[in-house]
Parts: C-alpha cells; structure tokens; sequence
C-alpha cells in the first residue's frame, strides 16, 4: 500500500508545494499589504518627490542622504504561476504585486529614515531594482525568485520660518 | 560629510569642485543563508538575512567613496548614485559613487 503511494510522490510533491505556497504565501502578501497601507497613512505627511532641485531652498537647514532598501522572495506559487504565464504570454500579475510590496516598502523605510532626522520632505528619490536570485544561469535552483528594491533621496529640514512642506 | 542625492547642497553653495569619487564592495552571501532562503522561497515574504546584507555592503561601498571624497578635502559628495550587478553565481557587487565638492553655507540661510 505504502509503495502504491511512494510512485505517485514526484507529482503529489510539487502539488503539496503549490498549495502550501499558495496558502501561506497568500496570507503573507495579505498581511503586508495591510501593514503597508496601514504605515503608508501615518506616513502621509512626509513630502516625497523626485524633483532634482529643492524649490525654494534659502531657508534650509539640512539636506541628508536617506535610503531604505528590501529584499522580498516570491513563493512558491507566484513561481510556478509565473513560469506557466511564460509559456502563452501576456501580463505576470503574481510578479506585480511581488515588485509593489518591495517598492512601497523600501519607500516606507526611506521615510523612517527621513524622519528619524526630523525632515518631512524628500528629493530626488530614485529606485534601485535587483534581481538577486534568479536570472543568473550559474545557479542550480533556478525556481528561486528574489528582488531587491533600494529607495534613496535628499531628506530636508527646512528653518523655523517656515511649516514644514510648504512650497513657497 | 554632506552626503546628497540632489545635484546641489540645499542652502549650500559648491565654491569648489573636487571630482569623481567611488566605492565599491563585493559580497557573497554565505550557505546557511542560502539555505533559509530557498526555505522563504516556498512561502514568500522578507529574505531578512540579505536585506541586512545588502545594507551593510552598501553602506561600505558608501564609506570607500567617503574616504576617497576626505582624501581630496572636499567637504560634501553630491549627486550620489548606486548600482548593483551581479559578477558570478551568489555574488553581488555595490558601487556607489558621486562628485566631491566643496560647499559653503549661503549666508542669507
């Protein structure tokens, strides 16, 4: 009885893999995402531009380099999910949200950083995207996914004279 | 040392202009954490071990162009850019760089 199963395990093995990943992975990304949308609101009152200049800048008083960076895996799932997405084409939606979660968490680190030196606006910020698992055809597990997102910018405190995010 | 990723030092004048700094790491993760991430592979969410890594290559990448920047006795690095590529299978190269400059305070700030 125990062999009759043991020849069914390279498919069952994959298929256990699938819907472990799909159930945890599911709750994982659901949880991040109400995390993100929870510190993205208390995080609102930071400016966040990628202008290059700082208008308006005789009175300020500081400008800091600022940075955050994640690196989230994909799971299980989202891989296969995506690998059969490659084989007809068209838009990886597991992969988008993978790319979203990263880029607004970076960006919510970047702020802490901001904030953590008083400033409430940031210049200049730019995205750094590496792909630090997979796409390297050296390495054996090529079912590996993980990107890295790196966010950084100009943090500004500006004078007493005048509220902060304000542009004159 | 002002560090900036704008092309100016908001309420700071360049006064002089130094040239070209540079630093650069490479970093291979090691087996335990290659381990666990093949593990956060199946479930998805944070791989913590290398967002720690990543930090702390990139913030030394960003000290070896500071010190080429202190070398030159400039007192700011402006316009602050950083890549990453990867040289060879669990190897990843940082490098960051930027221009040294001199800035003074604006006297009307």
């Amino acid at each position: 009885m125990r062999e009759f199963w043991f020849q069914f395990l390279p498919i069952l093995l994959p298929l256990v893999l699938i819907g472990l990943g799909w159930a945890v992975g599911t709750w994982r990304e659901r949880a991040h995402l109400a995390s993100l949308a929870v510190r993205e609101q208390a995080a609102a009152d930071v400016r966040v531009t990628n202008l290059r200049c700082v208008p308006g800048d005789r009175d300020v008083v500081e400008g800091r380099f600022v940075c955050g960076d994640v690196v989230i895996a994909s799971d299980y799932f989202k891989t296969v999910a995506a690998a059969l997405r490659n084989l007809v084409g068209g838009e990886v939606r597991a992969f988008e949200t993978l790319m979203e979660r990263a880029r607004r968490e970076a960006l919510l680190r970047m702020i802490d950083d901001a904030r953590r030196l008083g400033s409430r606006e940031i210049y200049n910020v730019r995205f750094e995207t590496a792909n630090i698992l997979s796409g390297n055809p050296n390495r054996r597990n090529k079912a590996s996914v993980a990107v890295e997102v790196f966010a950084f910018g100009t943090a500004v405190v500006r004078g007493e004279s005048r509220e902060a995010g304000t542009i004159p | 040392m002002i560090v900036v990723n704008t092309e100016t030092v908001p309420g700071y004048t360049i006064t002089e202009l130094k040239g070209l700094v540079q630093g650069n790491t490479i970093r291979a993760k090691h087996l335990g954490r290659d381990l666990a991430a093949g593990l956060k592979n199946l479930v998805g969410g944070e791989l913590r071990g290398y967002t720690e890594l990543l930090t702390e290559a990139r913030r030394q990448a960003m000290e070896r162009m500071l010190a080429q920047a202190h070398e030159l006795g400039a007192n700011a690095v402006v316009n602050v850019r950083f890549t990453t590529s990867s040289v060879t299978a669990g190897a990843a190269e940082l490098y960051a760089y930027g221009t040294a400059v001199t800035v003074e305070r604006n006297v009307d700030a």
